[in-house]
């Protein structure tokens, strides 16, 4: 075990509870803007990825209003919208693909990919490992910023006259190459490709820091097999970024060069608006494998930190250790090394060779066993716990319950023959959005939940957070589950109407109600933003450690200043999930309490390990 | 007007809610707190519990009857040989997974409602029990190894080689519509090349290719009922995708890399609309991978037909070669081959080379 110990020297200078912005040297710009504490870029993070959370959101709501009322005049949005509302009141239907576009974009990089891993990566792996800060936090610092950038970049391309990349968020080429083929494949995706570019840079800032960190910066005792499940989960999720995100990148590369230098890598054959293209040789489906060996780790990129963040959660609020803390991460690293090789059952029908299909089939259901396994050792942790409804409890309950829902329907696409007829249905739609978006996305609230008192040092309102769970859990399942129904009728997704298809005549009903459930659901969310801001300013000064959970960010104080302990960092004498061990005094030890401190609940083997211990600087409890 | 009313009528409500909230919040200061309360646990711990379960049954309650009352709405018809087979596994995939899901969020919502804290509970130690473990690993391994392995039978005889004497039709994508095409007497279809592509000639039919001299292109898919049909599928300009949910029939049409599916049709539109009760009723043709603006609107009629009405109609078309109709491209057939390609598409008026020679070409 290394010990590390970087001591900043402004740590050394006063180190009291109060928070007093004038005490230090930093001005407000290297403090809030520039700053490179690893706690504030994970605030800039979050706040960054909630407020495109709620632009993700209402574009969904646009197309939800299309789809649930095809009918209705949507003049009103003309305002905000302009040409994109056509004369009769309508949705223009290219802009429809746009939003679905964007939203999709938006959702899964800069929200679940961003928001989620840049949020709480950046704030518990120093606070969890026990660093004062991220191994570089320059770098950390350039990978924010590249990550506004790219906001930036994006955000615009929604505003250009073309439009918006609207050729889906996979951006299947030649769709998406050709800008005669849709006007959002102009200047639109050219800014995408410019964002993504950005974002990937970002993202590869960040992976690099939290492996590192993981690696070198823990505290004295914090062995691997000590790190809590949300720093394995972030570190695994980081190494799959850093592996898969630079092939996204080629793919991007070469999009561009096809775009912009006319070269042929994804273009063959192709006549288009009245023109033979000059293209010859080229293939589609390579850049469908290249995109979908970065795309299908993505989605286990989204998923991962969701997944840490709930063990953390469900151990600490069932009052119970993890259950299977080894099979834990076992499956963590299982679902990491078979998500690089999964990735072509997002291809079985394009026309790849069949054989190909069989082993990705094999190799599909093969990572439904270690997906199963977590969602069993979640409920066997709640089995005979004794279970606090925080909020944060609640997100984390619902995610097991998405993740189980959607999960199971991985069954039927993972498997090649049954993907014949639900491909690109909506019966996709409902999968992913309940496993991986809406699951990921209660990981990420549940977080904001259960560390905002330790970000903010002050408390978010516990009814009001009961209240936005109940609202959004059962809105979300209103929204996705009738999907199911839809999808296996058949019915395509990414379609602006059903109307010129009889097969499609049906379930107006079912759409009218998902799109009312996705207004309620989205309304909800705004329960959280008036809660969240209002407790950062207003809400009720937090105790040192309100949940009683056991990890290291809870020995700081209220407001920690950069650096994060304003003495010696502390030591780690056991693992994170000592709660209600028989004989105990309180119903959970911190990882700080040596075992020689606790003859009375220590297992035999930590009787031994107690002989060993080194005790400097550890002040003896009670 | 309205507009403003509307606008003041929000903020009026969200003035409300916010000033509820805060003597809610007022209120909590102020009340004494009860001496046995947990300081730990916020209140309606117990009810959030209950909220659970009744989540749970209410849920399951309208999972099941949904299922149950809509099932025609949601289940189409099935019109293949093939859709049988994959229709059985999705049963009973659909089977095993619900039982699963029900099972699962039984226990994760009832746990959460039994185990909710109570003052004089304590926790269950209980860090992991290797057995337990090894069972829930084991055996979805083994569920999920048999539904592969029944998948996979399947799977390789759907996309495996077509049998001797299907009947071979051409399928095209193009923004925002389908083409078709049949080989004709030869029964082969002749070659394309998407350089020779033009207003008329939307195929890219390559005249040099005898074989393509008596193809027909007619506006709908037509195919006979209880035979293999093989599509043979290729896009123009984007991706497409050849779908149809009652055939449980589905490939990506990709420019630059022809793709394929066979299948039986086992029920004849005429059936079809008897069955379902629709004189209307058509097979649709549904373009199922994103391919710009009209997407939504890429529909072809697919029409199944009894062998023998399907002969008939055959010989009909295959009158009507796609060259006959369009003379002029006569120009674009080699010398050598003129004659035959007069013959084979069964022209009857020849027109004077010289004019020909000038028009036709595809640039």
């Amino acid at each position: 075990m290394s010990v590390t110990d970087i001591q900043l020297q402004q740590d050394t200078a006063g180190h009291d509870d109060h928070h007093d912005d004038h005490e230090h040297a930093q001005s407000f710009v290297t403090k809030y803007i520039f700053s490179t504490d690893h706690k504030t870029i994970a605030k800039q993070f979050l706040i960054t990825g909630i407020f495109w959370a709620l632009l993700g959101g209402i574009l969904s709501v646009i197309f939800r209003l299309q789809l649930g009322f095809p009918e209705m005049q949507l003049e009103w949005l003309r305002p905000f919208l302009g040409q994109w509302i056509t004369p009769e009141g309508q949705l223009d239907q290219e802009f429809y693909l746009a939003l679905v576009t964007m939203h999709g974009t938006i959702m899964v990089f800069f929200v679940l990919t961003a928001g989620l891993s840049g949020t709480f990566s950046n704030f518990l792996i120093p606070l969890q490992c026990g660093a004062r800060d991220m191994a570089s936090g320059f770098m950390n610092m350039l990978s924010y910023w590249f990550f506004f950038l790219s906001s930036v970049v994006m955000f615009v391309s929604m505003f250009i006259e073309t439009g918006p990349a609207s050729g889906g968020w996979t951006i299947y080429p030649p769709l998406s190459a050709l800008p005669q083929a849709m006007s959002g494949s102009g200047l639109g995706m050219t800014l995408w490709l410019v964002s993504m570019a950005l974002f990937i840079v970002s993202t590869l800032l960040g992976g690099i820091n939290y492996i590192t960190t993981v690696i070198n910066l823990r505290t004295e005792g914090m062995s691997f097999s000590r790190l809590p499940l949300t720093i394995w989960a972030f570190f695994i999720t980081a190494v799959l970024g850093l592996l898969s995100f630079p092939v996204l990148f080629s793919a991007a590369l070469l999009l561009i060069f096809d775009r912009s230098l006319g070269t042929s890598f994804y273009l063959s054959d192709i006549y288009i608006a009245g023109e033979a293209l000059p293209h010859l040789g080229g293939s589609p489906i390579l850049f469908q494998h290249l995109f979908w060996f970065l795309g299908h780790p993505e989605v286990y990129i989204v998923i991962l930190p969701a997944l840490g963040i709930t063990s953390e959660i469900i151990s600490t609020n069932s009052r119970k250790p993890i259950f299977g803390y080894k099979a834990m991460i076992g499956s963590m690293l299982g679902i990491g090394f078979l998500s690089f090789i999964v990735w072509a059952h997002h291809m079985f029908i394009t026309g790849m060779n069949p054989f190909l299909g069989s082993i990705f089939t094999i190799l599909t259901l093969i990572i439904a066993v270690p997906s199963a396994i977590k969602a069993f050792n979640y409920i066997t942790t709640l089995w005979k716990g004794n279970i606090i409804f925080t909020p944060a409890m609640l997100f984390s309950i619902g995610l097991v319950s998405f993740f189980i829902s959607g999960g199971v329907t991985g069954l039927f696409l993972g498997n090649s023959v049954l993907d014949i007829n639900l491909h690109d249905t909506y019966f996709v739609v409902a999968h992913f959005h309940l496993v991986m978006g809406s699951a990921a996305f209660f990981g990420m609230l549940a977080g904001v939940y259960h560390w905002f008192p330790k970000m903010f040092g002050r408390m978010m309102n516990d009814k009001l957070g009961k209240l936005h769970f109940w609202l959004s859990f059962v809105g979300i399942y209103m929204v996705f589950f009738p999907m199911h129904y839809i999808g296996i009728a058949g019915f395509p997704r990414r379609y602006y109407a059903f109307t010129s298809f009889d097969t499609f005549s049906g379930f107006a009903d079912l759409n009218a109600l998902v799109s009312i459930a996705a207004i309620l659901t989205l309304g909800a969310q705004f329960i959280f933003l008036f809660n969240f801001f209002y407790s950062i300013f207003r809400g009720k000064l937090a105790p040192a450690n309100p949940w009683k959970s056991n990890t290291l960010e809870w020995t700081t104080p209220r407001f920690p200043e950069h650096g994060n302990w304003p003495g010696a960092i502390p030591k780690v004498y056991r693992w994170a999930y000592d709660y209600s061990k028989p004989g105990a005094k309180d119903d959970f030890i911190p990882q700080t309490v040596p075992y020689s401190h606790t003859p009375e609940s220590n297992l035999d083997h930590e009787n031994e390990e107690a002989k060993n211990e080194d005790l400097t600087g550890v002040e003896k409890s009670e | 007007m309205l507009n403003l009313i509307i606008v003041v009528a929000v903020i009026l409500v969200l003035a409300v809610l916010v000033t509820v909230f805060r003597v809610t919040n007022l209120v909590d200061v102020v009340k004494p707190k009860k001496d046995d309360a947990d300081a730990n646990v916020p209140s309606g711990n117990t009810a959030q519990g209950v909220l659970m379960v009744l989540f749970l049954v209410v849920g399951v309650i309208g999972f099941f009857y949904y299922s149950k009352t809509e099932f025609d709405t949601y289940n189409l018809p099935i019109t293949s040989e093939h859709g049988h087979i994959t229709e059985r596994l999705f049963w009973i995939t659909m089977v095993i997974t619900v039982f699963v899901f029900i099972v699962t969020q039984i226990f994760l919502f009832g746990f959460s409602f039994k185990y909710r804290y109570k003052k004089e509970n304590k926790a269950h130690f209980y860090p992991h029990n290797n057995k337990l473990e090894m069972i829930w690993t084991i055996v979805p391994a083994v569920v999920l190894a048999w539904l592969i392995i029944s998948g996979l039978k399947e799977w390789s005889k759907i996309t495996g080689p077509a049998p001797e004497g299907s009947e071979i039709v051409e399928v095209m994508g193009y923004q925002f519509a389908w083409a078709f095409r049949y080989p004709g007497k030869d029964g082969n279809l002749g070659d394309v090349d998407f350089r020779k592509i033009d207003a008329i000639n939307q195929m890219g039919l390559d005249l040099s290719d005898r074989r393509g001299h008596d193809d027909f292109m007619p506006t709908q898919l037509v195919i006979p009922k209880g035979k293999p049909v093989l599509l043979k599928i290729r896009g123009r300009d984007v991706i497409h995708s050849v779908y149809n949910p009652h055939f449980r029939m589905q490939m990506n049409a990709v420019p630059g890399m022809p793709t394929q599916f066979w299948f039986v049709p086992t029920v004849s539109t005429a059936e079809m609309r008897e069955q379902t009760g629709n004189p209307d009723f058509n097979y649709e043709l549904v373009c199922n991978k994103i391919c710009g603006k009209s997407h939504f609107g890429m529909k072809g009629i697919i029409t199944v037909l009894e062998q023998d009405e399907y002969d008939s109609w055959y010989k009909e078309q295959q009158e009507n070669t796609w060259l006959k109709q369009n003379p002029d491209y006569l120009a674009q057939v080699p010398n050598d081959l003129k004659e035959a390609a007069i013959i084979a598409s069964g022209i009857e008026i020849i027109e004077d080379e010289v004019n020909s020679s000038a028009q036709g070409s595809s640039k």
